[in-house]
C-alpha cells in the first residue's frame, strides 16, 4: 500500500501523463462527467458515473478494421491500424472495471480479437473506490465490492490522503515510478468500512440475482411478463450504448470512392435490423428484442462464462432510459423479490 | 390555478373503465424510483389504484403511443394529455396516423414538469425518497435533512419556455383551461442567429460530436412515425448505424430536422431524452422561427387538418432567392 496527500495528486497525475496518455473523468460544460485527456489544470469530476462507460477505450463505438480495393480478380488488402500507444485511465469505478472482465471473456477467447487485445495490452486501469454511490447503484447484486475495486491499481480517497495499491504487474511497474510513500492499511480499511456502511443503505442493496443465471432459459423465456415489461420500449439504443458490458457490433463496408473501408460499430439488440441475415430477422417484435437483451445479460452470458453475470450494476441504464424501463425492474418482476 | 391531483385522474380512469366508455388507459406507471415513470397501458382497476402516477415528473408525451396502441385495442383508449401533448395529438391526426374514434382524450392542466438533474444539483445524489406536494420534498441516504424545493426552481428547460397552457384537443377537460402563452422560446434561437457562421458551425460541431446515435431523439419524436426510417433501411443507400465522420453525424440530425419541419410541434421530447444533453430542439425551433418569418405564423398541431407552409403552395409565397437572403425586407 502506498499513499500521497490529496494536494499532491495533481502532481502524481502529471507524472503519469509524462509517459502515457492519461484520461480522467472531468465535467464538460453541460456539467456531465466524461473521460477527458488529462492536462495541467484539469479538475477531476466529483460525479459518480461518466455518461458513457470507459468501454470505449478498448472497444470504441466506431473503428476501421481494414481497407481493400478490388481490381479485376485481385483484391488488395491494407492493414490500416495505427500503432497503439500506451495509455492510462484513472478514476474507473469498481463496476466498470468488472465490466472489462465481461468484455475479456468475449474478445480474448479463441479466436482472439486482436484489435481489442492490442488496446488491453497497452492500457493501465486505475480504479477509485466509490465514496458516494448513487441510488441507481446495484453492483452488490452481482458480487462486486465498490469498496474494493479491481483494475491494475486501486485507489482510495480519504479526506486528506490518496491511497494506492497495485493489483497486477502493470500496476506495480507504474506505481514504482510515481515516488509514493509506502504505508500501512489501517486508513484504507477504515475507509472500506465507511463505504460498506453506505452501500448497505442503498435502495437497491437487497436486489438478488438468485432467480437468474445459467440453466434458467426454459424457466424464464416464455414468462408472460415480458410483454408488459416491453410494452412501452421505444426500441432506441440508449441502454446498450451507455452500458459498460454490451459488446455486440456490426461490421460494414464504406465506399470511399477510392476503395472500401471495412469498419465495425456498436450495434444494439434493440434495433430492428440487429443480426439480420439473408433469411430475415430472427427477432421480429420489440418483445423479442427486449427479452434478448435481458436474457443475454442474466442467463445466456452466465451460462457460457462460469456464472459471471453480463451486468455490473453501474445504473447508467436506470438513469438514461427515456421511458425508465431497466434491468432492475425486469429482475424484480421476473425474480419475485420486489 | 388549482393543481389537479392524482386522485382525480385515478377516479376518472376507473369510472371511464367501469362504465365501458374506454377499454384501456394510457398513463404513467410507477417506476423504480419516485422520480421516474414508465408509460403503460392499464386495463385493471386495482392496477390503476396501486400504480398509476401523476406528479411533477410526468413529462413524457404519450401521443405517439396511440399510433401502435390503437391498432388492436379493444374499445377506446383513454389518453391523458397535457397541453403540449395535445398539439402532437392533433398533428398525428392531421397525418392520419391513428383513428380518432378509438381514443377518449382527457385534458390535464400542467404547471410545468421538473428535471431530476436540477433537483440533484440542489439535494445531492443518493435519493431515497421524493414526495411531490406544494413543495418537492427530497430525502437522500447521505443526510437526515429533508430538502424542500419549489417546483418552479427546477423546471425542465422546455417548460421554462412553455408555448401554451391551452389544450387544443380533448373529449373532456379536467380543471380549468389555460391560455396560449407569449413564450420566450425563440430567444435561444436568436442567440444562435447572432453568432457568426463560424461560431455557429463550431457550436453545432461541438454539440453533435457528442451524439452516440442511440436514436432516442428519433424514436421518442411524435413526428417520426415512419414504419421504417430511411436511416434503418438497408435499401435506402443512406442506412447509417454509425457515422463515418462528423459530417455524417450532422447529416442525421439535420435531415431529421428537415423531415419534421412544419410537423414538429416543439414538444421538446428530443432534448429531454438525449443521454448526451444535446439541445436538439434548437434545430427544429430555428425552422419554426424561419417558417413563421417567411410564411406567416404557423403552429403545427394547433388544429387538425391544417396545411403546413412547406406543403401548401400559395402565389404569395416567398421566392426561394429571398429565403436564401434571409427573408423579405
Amino acid at each position: 500500500m502506498f499513499k500521497c496527500s490529496k494536494d499532491a495528486l495533481s502532481g502524481i497525475l502529471a507524472k503519469i501523463a509524462e509517459n502515457a496518455s492519461l484520461y480522467v473523468p472531468a465535467d464538460n460544460k453541460d456539467g456531465k462527467a466524461v473521460y477527458t485527456k488529462w492536462e495541467d489544470g484539469i479538475e477531476l469530476s466529483n460525479q459518480l458515473n461518466t455518461v458513457k462507460s470507459p468501454k470505449d477505450f478498448f472497444f470504441p463505438q466506431l473503428e476501421d478494421i481494414m481497407a481493400f480495393k478490388v481490381e479485376g480478380k485481385n483484391i488488395e488488402l491494407t492493414d490500416i491500424r495505427v500503432a497503439q500507444e500506451d495509455f492510462v485511465v484513472f478514476g474507473v469505478r469498481a463496476c466498470d472495471a468488472k465490466a472489462f472482465e465481461v468484455l475479456d471473456n468475449v474478445f480474448l477467447v479463441d479466436p482472439v480479437d486482436s484489435y481489442y487485445a492490442e488496446r488491453r495490452a497497452h492500457g493501465v486501469i486505475i480504479t477509485v473506490a466509490c465514496g458516494k454511490p448513487s441510488e441507481t447503484c446495484f453492483c452488490q447484486t452481482f458480487g462486486i465490492d465498490a469498496a474494493n475495486p479491481g483494475g491494475d491499481i486501486s485507489v482510495w480517497k480519504t479526506e486528506n490522503e490518496v491511497f494506492w495499491q497495485s493489483n497486477t504487474e502493470k500496476g506495480a511497474n507504474l506505481i514504482a515510478k510515481l515516488g509514493l510513500e509506502e504505508c500501512g492499511e489501517d486508513a484504507v480499511n477504515a475507509e472500506k468500512e465507511k463505504i460498506n456502511a453506505v452501500l448497505a443503505k442503498l435502495p437497491l442493496a437487497h436486489l438478488k440475482s438468485d432467480a437468474f443465471g445459467g440453466g434458467k432459459t426454459l424457466e424464464l423465456f416464455n414468462r408472460p411478463e415480458w410483454k408488459t415489461l416491453s410494452e412501452s420500449c421505444l426500441g432506441c439504443g440508449t441502454c446498450t450504448f451507455v452500458c459498460p458490458t454490451c459488446q455486440c457490433y456490426d461490421v460494414k463496408d464504406f465506399n470511399t470512392g477510392n476503395g472500401i473501408v471495412r469498419f465495425r460499430c456498436w450495434d444494439s439488440c434493440m434495433y430492428s435490423d440487429f443480426t439480420k441475415c439473408a433469411h430475415g430477422n430472427p427477432r421480429l417484435s420489440q418483445v423479442e428484442r427486449f427479452r434478448q437483451r435481458f436474457m443475454h445479460k442474466l442467463v445466456y452470458y452466465p451460462e457460457n462464462n462460469n456464472g459471471l453475470f453480463g451486468c455490473v450494476g453501474c445504473g447508467r441504464c436506470l438513469a438514461k432510459c427515456p421511458i425508465s424501463m431497466n434491468i432492475v425492474k425486469v429482475m424484480k418482476t421476473l425474480g419475485g423479490n420486489a | 390555478m388549482q393543481k389537479i391531483t392524482r386522485d382525480v385522474l385515478v377516479e376518472k380512469a376507473v369510472s371511464l373503465l367501469e362504465n365501458g366508455t374506454v377499454g384501456s388507459v394510457l398513463g404513467w406507471r410507477k417506476g423504480e424510483f419516485d422520480y421516474v415513470i414508465t408509460p403503460a397501458v392499464f386495463t385493471d382497476k386495482a392496477d390503476i389504484e396501486a400504480n398509476f402516477v401523476w406528479n411533477d415528473f410526468c413529462g413524457a408525451n404519450f401521443s405517439k403511443y396511440l399510433v401502435k396502441k390503437t391498432i388492436n385495442a379493444e374499445g377506446k383508449i383513454l389518453a391523458f394529455l397535457k397541453p403540449c401533448d395535445t398539439y402532437s395529438f392533433n398533428q398525428l391526426l392531421t397525418e392520419h396516423r391513428f383513428d380518432r374514434e378509438k381514443v377518449y382524450a382527457v385534458g390535464v392542466p400542467c404547471e410545468g414538469m421538473v428535471d431530476i438533474d436540477k433537483i440533484k444539483e440542489i439535494a445531492g445524489d443518493g435519493i431515497s425518497k421524493i414526495e411531490c406536494g406544494d413543495k418537492i420534498e427530497v430525502s437522500t441516504i447521505y443526510s437526515d435533512e429533508v430538502v424542500k424545493i419549489d417546483a418552479k426552481d427546477v423546471l425542465e428547460g422546455r417548460c421554462l419556455s412553455c408555448k401554451s397552457k391551452k389544450h387544443v384537443a380533448y373529449d373532456e377537460l379536467l380543471g380549468e383551461e389555460g391560455e396560449v402563452l407569449e413564450s420566450n422560446r425563440f430567444d435561444e434561437v436568436a442567440k444562435l442567429e447572432a453568432m457568426t457562421p463560424d461560431e455557429r458551425f463550431a457550436f453545432w460541431q461541438n454539440e453533435l460530436s457528442k451524439c452516440i446515435r442511440c436514436n432516442a431523439c428519433r424514436d421518442i419524436c411524435p413526428a417520426c412515425t415512419c414504419e421504417t426510417c430511411v436511416f434503418n433501411n438497408p435499401n435506402s443507400g443512406v442506412e447509417n448505424k454509425a457515422a463515418a465522420n462528423s459530417f455524417e453525424e450532422k447529416m442525421f440530425h439535420i435531415i431529421r430536422a428537415f423531415h419534421v419541419a412544419g410537423r414538429c410541434t416543439d414538444c421538446g421530447e428530443c432534448s429531454r431524452v438525449c443521454p448526451q444533453n444535446i439541445p436538439l430542439h434548437l434545430l427544429n425551433r430555428k425552422f419554426i422561427k424561419d417558417m413563421d418569418n417567411f410564411y406567416g405564423e404557423y403552429q403545427a398541431g394547433a388544429e387538425v387538418g391544417s396545411r403546413a407552409p412547406l406543403v401548401n403552395y400559395t402565389t404569395d409565397d416567398i421566392e426561394p432567392s429571398e429565403v436564401f437572403e434571409g427573408g423579405k425586407e
